[in-house]
C-alpha cells in the first residue's frame, strides 16, 4: 500500500520549541512597539515564554516514545529532560542578565530574542536522531551565539571573541557536514539509527565510510562541547564574550552537543571498538588539560572556561560508559550531571557578572577580593558553586561525580575513573582559590568595584545555590521526575 | 530522656545557622556566650544519647534508617557502637572547650563559631554514619569549614597551608570515593542489590560470599579506602600537610589536632578491618611498618623543630602512629590500646595546643627560642603545661601511658607469635619512639620555662587567669582519669573492639556480623592465641572473656 505523502505529524511534540521561538519574535515586536533603550517588558515576555515551554515539556513527561515529522523528531524522556535543562539554563541566564546588560550598556532589544532563538536550536538538537535536523539546530544555536558573543560592540575583546568563535565554528560545521555526507553514503539515510545496522553488514567499504564519517561527526560535535584538542576557542571566547553570554554558551550550547553525542554513541554501540579508545583518550586529555591549564589562569572567566573544558571531559566519561553499554547504563547520569553543571556554572557566572560596573568590566582573579564585604549572599553562593564544581558534598556536583564513577566502573572504565579522580584533585586548587578570594574578610575596602547587587541577580544566585544543594538531598524524587519512572 | 542520634548530629549545624541569623546580637561577648550555650547543649545531648548505651553488645545502637536514594541503595543510616562511643564524646567535649578557649578578640567571631559548629556536625556525622555515601559526605564536609578556618583566621602563610591541607585530604578521599563505588558495585555483583550500607556489605563479607571471587579487587579497594584514611590520620608518607596546617591555624588547630585526625584512624577501625579481612591480614605488615616509621620519623622531626606548634604537629604524627600500630597488630590488647590512644591523644594534644595557642596569642610567636624562664612568671601556666606534657610523654598514671603501652604490648604479642607476617621488631623499634617523645617535649619545656627570662617587654606577663585556664583544668582531669581508671573508658569499647577484630581475623563463615540478632550475640575469646578467637552463634553459650588491662582469660562475664 502506498503511504500518504503527508507524513504523520504530531504538533505537540514541537510545541515547546515553537513556544520559545514565538517568545523570541514577540520580544522583538515589543522592542518595535515600545522603542526605548531598556524595556523590562521584553524580559518578562522572554521569561513567560520559557516558563510556558517548560510547562509544555513537563506535560509530555512519561508519554510513550514516539517519532513524528517523518521520523525526524523524536520524543523520549531523555530528549524532554535535556530540553528542560536547556530551558532552565536559558531562563536562569536571562534572569541575571538584566542588571548586567544595564551596567555594560548593552541594548535589550537584540539580546533577548537572539538568546531565545539560540535556545530553539539547542532544543532541536536534543530531540532529534536525524543528522540534518541536528545540523540545522546546531546552526540556529551557533549563528545566534556568534552575534551574542560580539554584542558588546565597544569592546575589542568582544569582537575578537565573536570572530574567533565564528571562524572556528564555521570550520567545525564543515567537518560536521562532511561527516554527515559520509554517514549518509554508508547508511543510505540521514537518521543515526541506521548506523548500527550498516556496520553489521560487515562490508569493508561501508565500514570505512562509517568510521570516517563518525570520526568527523565527533570532531564537529567535540568542537561545540569543547573537548581537547578542539577546545582552543573556549577560553578566549569565554573571556571576551559578555559574561551572561558565556554562561549561556557554557551550559545550553554544551547541553545540546552532549545530547546529540549521547544519541550518536548509543546508535553506534556496535562500533565501540573504533570510537571507545579514541574517545577515552580524548576524555583523559580533556580532563587533565582543562584542569592543569586552569591552574595558571589569572582571569576568572578563563578559569571557568578551562574548568568547563574539564567538566566536558567528565561528562564524556559518562557518555562513553552509556555508549558502550546502553542497555545497562541509563541516561540518568548524563541528565543529572548536565543539570547540575548548568546550575552551578550559571550561578557562578551570575556572581561574576557583578564585576561589571559602569560599562567597564575587569575579571581578574584579584577583582573578586572583597566580595564578602559587598554582598555576603553573593559570596556565600559563590562558595557553594565552587564546592559543587569541585565535587564536594553536600552538593549536586558531588553526586554527579559519584554517578559518573558508578557508570565508569560498571562499564569497566576504571582507568577513566582514576583519571577523573586525579584531575579533580588538581581542580581543587583553583576552585578553592576562588572560594577563598570571595570569602576574604580583609579585602580592599577603599574602592569597591562591584555593581549594585540587584535583586534579580541575587535571586538567581540564591536559587541556583539552593538548587545545587537540593539536587543532592532530593536526588531520588528529582531523577524520578526527570526519568518519569 | 530519649534523644535521637540525629538530634545530636544536626543540633550544632542548626546552632551555626541560628548564630548567623541572630543579627541583633552584636557584642563579641554575647556571641561567644551563645556559642558556648550551643556547644554545651550538644555535649549534653551527646551524654543523653550515650546514657542509653548497652556496653555488652557490639551491634549498632540508636540506629536510625531513613530511605534516601532508593534506586542507588543509599540510606540515611546512623548509629553508634563502642568504637565511635568515645570519639563522639571527644568531639563534643573538645568543641565546647575550643569555643570557651577562643579569645573574644578573634576577628569575625560570628563566622568563626559558625564554622566551628558546622565542623562539629560534620565530625559527629562521620563518626555515626553507617552508609558509605553518607559517611563520605560528612567526611568531606569537614574540609570546607576547615579550609576557611585556616585560610581566614590563620597565620601569615595561611593560604598555602589551607590549600595544602584541603588538596592533600581531597586527593586521598577522591580515591576513597572510587573505592566506595567499587564496593557497592561488588555488592551488586554478589547479591544483585546496589547497596552502600556497611551493615549489609559486612554481613555479606562475614558470610564469605562477598570476596569469594574477588581477592585481588579486595586488596585494590582496601587500598583505595586506606589511602584516604592515611592522609587524614596522618600516616607516613602522607603527613607533610600537618606541619604547615598546625602552625598556621592557631585558633582552629586544636579541633584539627585533637578530633579531626581521629577520623582517619576511626576509618580503619570502622571500614577497613570489618570489610576487607583478607586484605587487612595480608597488608598488616605494611601498615605496621608505616606506623613504626611514622612514630620514629615524627619524633625525630619534632626534635628538630623550633616552633612549638610544628613540634606538636610532628608529635601527633608520632602519637597517631601508636594508634595505627595498635590497630594493625590485630591483637585484642593492641586494638583496644589503639582505640584508647585515639581518645587520650585527643585530650593531651588538645591541651598542649590550647596552651601554646595562649602563648602565641599573647606574644605573637610560637618560636620556643623566643621564650625563657616562664616558670617564674607564670607558675599556673607552667604547671598545666607540665601535666599536659607528661600525658603526652606517656608517664604512668597518665592516659598517654595506657594507650601506648597497650598498643606496644599488642604489637609485641602478635609479632612474637609471628602471626600475619609480623615481627616483634615493630614493637621494639616503636618503643624507641616513646623515649624520643620524652626528648623533644622535655627540651621544649626546658627552653620555654627555665633559663633566663628572654621576653621582657610585652603586653602583660601575668599568669594565665584561672577563668581562662578552666578548659585546661578539665582536660588535665581527663588525663588522670584516663591514666588511673582506664576501665571507665574500656568498658563501652570492649565488645565492639573485639567484634571488629574478629571480623578481620576470623575465617570466612565464623565472622561476627552487625546483622546478628541481639539475643545471639556472643563472643568468646581465647586471649593466649589471637587466632583462636571463636564466635558462637547460638544462644547456648553467652560468655565473653573480656580482656581487662592484663588480659586474663579467666575473667569472664556475661553479655547481652
Amino acid at each position: 500500500m502506498i503511504q500518504t505523502l503527508m507524513p504523520n505529524t504530531n504538533w505537540s511534540m514541537v510545541l515547546p520549541i515553537a513556544m520559545v521561538a514565538v517568545a523570541g519574535i514577540f520580544a522583538l515586536i515589543l522592542e518595535m512597539l515600545f522603542p526605548k533603550r531598556d524595556n523590562n517588558l521584553i524580559v518578562w515576555a522572554s521569561q513567560i515564554g520559557l516558563l510556558m515551554a517548560a510547562a509544555m515539556l513537563i506535560r509530555q513527561f512519561g508519554l510513550e516514545t514516539e517519532t513524528s515529522f517523518a521520523g525526524t523528531i523524536i520524543r523520549d524522556q531523555f530528549g524532554l529532560a535535556m530540553q528542560l535543562v536547556c530551558v532552565i539554563g536559558a531562563s536562569a541566564t536571562i534572569a541575571f542578565s538584566e542588571g548586567y546588560l544595564r551596567e555594560k550598556k548593552i541594548p535589550f532589544g537584540e539580546f533577548y530574542p537572539l538568546m531565545l532563538w539560540s535556545t530553539v536550536g539547542a532544543m532541536m538538537m536534543c530531540c532529534t536522531e536525524n543528522l540534518l535536523v541536528m545540523f540545522v539546530g546546531l546552526e540556529i544555536l551557533s549563528i545566534a551565539l556568534y552575534v551574542l558573543a560580539g554584542i558588546s560592540r565597544v569592546e575589542e575583546k568582544g569582537e575578537e571573541s565573536a570572530l574567533k568563535y565564528f571562524l572556528l565554528g564555521a570550520f567545525a560545521s564543515g567537518f560536521l557536514l562532511y561527516g554527515i555526507a559520509n554517514v549518509y553514503g554508508a547508511t543510505g539515510g540521514l537518521g543515526i539509527e541506521g548506523i548500527g545496522l550498516a556496520w553489521e553488514s560487515k562490508d569493508p567499504n561501508v565500514q570505512a565510510l562509517l568510521a570516517f564519517g563518525l570520526a568527523l561527526l565527533l570532531i564537529g560535535l567535540g568542537f561545540k562541547a569543547s573537548f581537547f584538542p578542539f577546545h582552543q576557542w573556549t577560553p578566549d571566547v569565554y573571556q571576551g564574550a559578555p559574561t551572561n553570554v558565556t554562561a549561556f554558551m557554557a551550559t545550553v550550547g554544551k547541553t545540546a552537543a552532549f545530547a546529540f553525542l549521547f544519541r550518536l554513541l548509543e546508535s553506534a554501540t556496535a562500533m565501540q571498538a573504533i570510537w571507545a579508545p579514541a574517545l577515552g583518550l580524548i576524555a583523559v586529555l580533556t580532563m587533565l588539560y582543562g584542569n592543569i591549564v586552569a591552574l595558571m589562569q589569572k582571569d576568572v572567566k578563563r578559569v571557568l572556561g578551562y574548568s568547563s573544558i574539564s567538566h566536558a571531559g567528565y561528562i564524556l566519561v559518562a557518555l562513553i560508559a552509556h555508549g558502550k553499554n546502553p542497555g545497562r547504563i541509563g541516561p540518568e547520569t548524563v541528565i543529572y550531571y548536565v543539570l547540575s553543571y548548568t546550575l552551578m556554572t550559571i550561578g557562578s557566572f551570575a556572581v561574576i557578572s557583578l564585576l561589571a560596573h559602569d560599562g567597564k568590566e575587569s575579571t581578574g582573579l584579584d577583582d573578586l577580593r572583597g566580595l564578602w564585604q559587598r554582598s555576603r549572599v553573593a559570596a556565600a553562593c559563590m562558595v557553594v558553586f565552587m564546592v559543587s564544581l569541585m565535587g564536594l558534598p553536600p552538593t549536586s556536583g558531588f553526586f554527579g561525580k559519584l554517578l559518573i564513577f558508578q557508570d565508569a566502573l560498571n562499564a569497566d572504565l576504571l582507568p577513566l575513573a582514576v583519571v577523573l579522580a586525579v584531575s579533580s584533585i588538581v581542580s581543587a586548587a583553583y576552585y578553592l582559590n576562588i572560594a577563598r578570594l570571595v570569602a576574604l574578610t580583609d579585602g580592599p575596602t577603599e574602592e569597591i568595584s562591584f555593581a549594585r547587587f540587584r535583586p534579580a541577580i541575587q535571586n538567581t544566585c540564591v536559587l541556583c545555590a539552593v538548587a545545587v544543594i537540593a539536587a543532592m538531598v532530593f536526588y531520588s524524587p528529582l531523577t524520578q521526575f526527570l526519568s518519569s519512572r | 530522656m530519649n534523644v535521637p542520634l540525629s538530634a545530636l548530629i544536626w543540633f550544632p549545624a542548626i546552632g551555626a545557622l541560628l548564630l548567623q541569623l541572630l543579627g541583633f546580637v552584636k557584642k563579641e561577648k554575647d556571641i561567644k556566650s551563645i556559642a558556648v550555650l550551643f556547644t554545651t547543649v550538644a555535649l549534653g545531648l551527646n551524654l543523653a544519647v550515650l546514657s542509653k548505651s548497652n556496653s555488652g553488645t557490639y551491634l549498632f545502637q540508636a540506629v536510625e534508617s531513613v530511605s534516601w536514594i532508593e534506586n542507588l541503595g543509599i540510606r540515611y543510616l546512623v548509629g553508634y557502637d563502642g568504637i565511635s562511643f568515645w570519639l563522639t564524646v571527644l568531639t563534643t567535649l573538645m568543641t565546647l572547650i575550643i569555643v570557651v578557649a577562643t579569645p573574644d578578640t578573634t576577628k569575625n567571631l560570628r563566622g568563626f563559631f559558625g564554622l566551628v559548629l558546622l565542623l562539629e556536625t560534620a565530625m559527629l556525622g562521620s563518626f555515626c554514619a553507617l552508609d558509605l555515601v553518607l559517611f563520605f559526605s560528612f567526611f568531606e564536609l569537614t574540609l570546607i569549614p576547615m579550609f576557611f578556618l585556616v585560610s581566614l583566621w590563620g597565620g601569615p602563610n595561611r593560604n598555602k597551608a589551607a590549600a595544602k591541607f584541603v588538596i592533600y585530604t581531597f586527593a586521598g578521599s577522591i580515591f576513597m570515593l572510587v573505592g566506595i563505588v567499587a564496593l557497592a558495585i561488588q555488592h551488586q555483583k554478589v547479591t544483585g542489590q546496589l547497596d552502600f550500607s556497611i551493615i549489609n556489605i559486612q554481613a555479606s563479607v562475614a558470610s564469605g560470599k562477598f570476596w569469594a571471587n574477588a581477592l585481588q579487587a579486595q586488596t585494590l579497594i582496601f587500598w583505595a579506602l586506606a589511602l584516604g584514611f592515611m592522609v587524614k590520620t596522618p600516616a607516613f608518607p602522607f603527613h607533610s600537610w600537618i606541619g604547615d596546617t598546625y602552625a598556621e591555624s592557631p585558633t582552629a588547630g586544636p579541633i584539627l589536632s585533637s578530633v579531626m585526625v581521629k577520623m582517619g584512624s576511626y576509618g580503619f577501625l570502622r571500614f577497613c578491618l570489618p570489610l576487607f579481612p583478607e586484605a587487612v591480614q595480608s597488608q598488616a605488615p605494611v601498615f605496621m611498618a608505616i606506623a613504626t616509621i611514622g612514630i620514629l620519623y615524627g619524633a625525630l622531626v619534632a626534635i628538630a623543630q623550633t616552633d612549638m606548634r610544628r613540634m606538636i604537629a610532628y608529635s601527633s604524627l608520632s602519637h597517631m602512629g601508636f594508634v595505627l600500630l595498635g590497630i594493625f597488630s590485630l591483637s585484642y590488647k593492641g586494638m583496644i590500646g589503639g582505640s584508647f590512644q585515639q581518645f587520650s591523644h585527643g585530650i593531651t594534644t588538645g591541651l598542649l595546643v590550647i596552651l601554646v595557642g595562649y602563648l602565641v596569642e599573647k606574644h605573637g610567636t610560637g618560636d620556643m627560642n623566643a621564650f625563657g624562664g616562664l616558670k617564674a612568671k607564670m607558675p599556673l601556666f607552667a604547671g598545666l603545661f607540665l601535666l599536659g606534657m607528661l600525658g603526652s610523654v606517656g608517664l604512668p598514671t597518665t592516659n598517654g601511658f595506657i594507650g601506648e603501652f597497650l598498643a606496644l604490648m599488642g604489637a609485641y604479642e602478635t609479632g612474637a607469635r609471628g602471626l600475619f607476617g609480623l615481627s616483634p621488631g615493630f614493637a621494639i623499634a616503636s618503643g624507641l619512639g616513646v623515649v624520643l617523645g620524652a626528648v623533644y617535649l622535655f627540651v621544649m619545656f626546658q627552653k620555654v620555662f627555665y633559663g633566663p627570662v628572654k621576653v621582657t617587654e610585652g603586653p602583660d606577663w601575668q599568669d594565665i587567669p584561672v577563668s581562662k585556664a578552666l578548659p585546661a583544668f578539665v582536660l588535665v582531669f581527663f588525663v588522670f582519669v584516663g591514666g588511673l581508671y582506664p576501665n571507665l573508658f574500656f568498658g563501652p569499647m570492649e565488645a565492639s573492639t573485639q567484634a571488629t577484630r574478629l571480623m578481620a581475623i576470623s575465617e570466612a563463615t565464623k565472622r561476627p556480623s552487625w546483622k546478628d540478632k541481639p539475643e545471639e550475640v556472643t563472643i568468646r575469646v581465647a586471649l593466649e592465641d589471637p587466632m583462636q578467637g571463636q564466635y558462637i552463634r547460638a544462644g547456648s553459650e553467652r560468655l565473653i572473656s573480656s580482656a581487662r588491662l592484663h588480659g586474663n582469660v579467666d575473667e569472664k562475664r556475661e553479655i547481652r
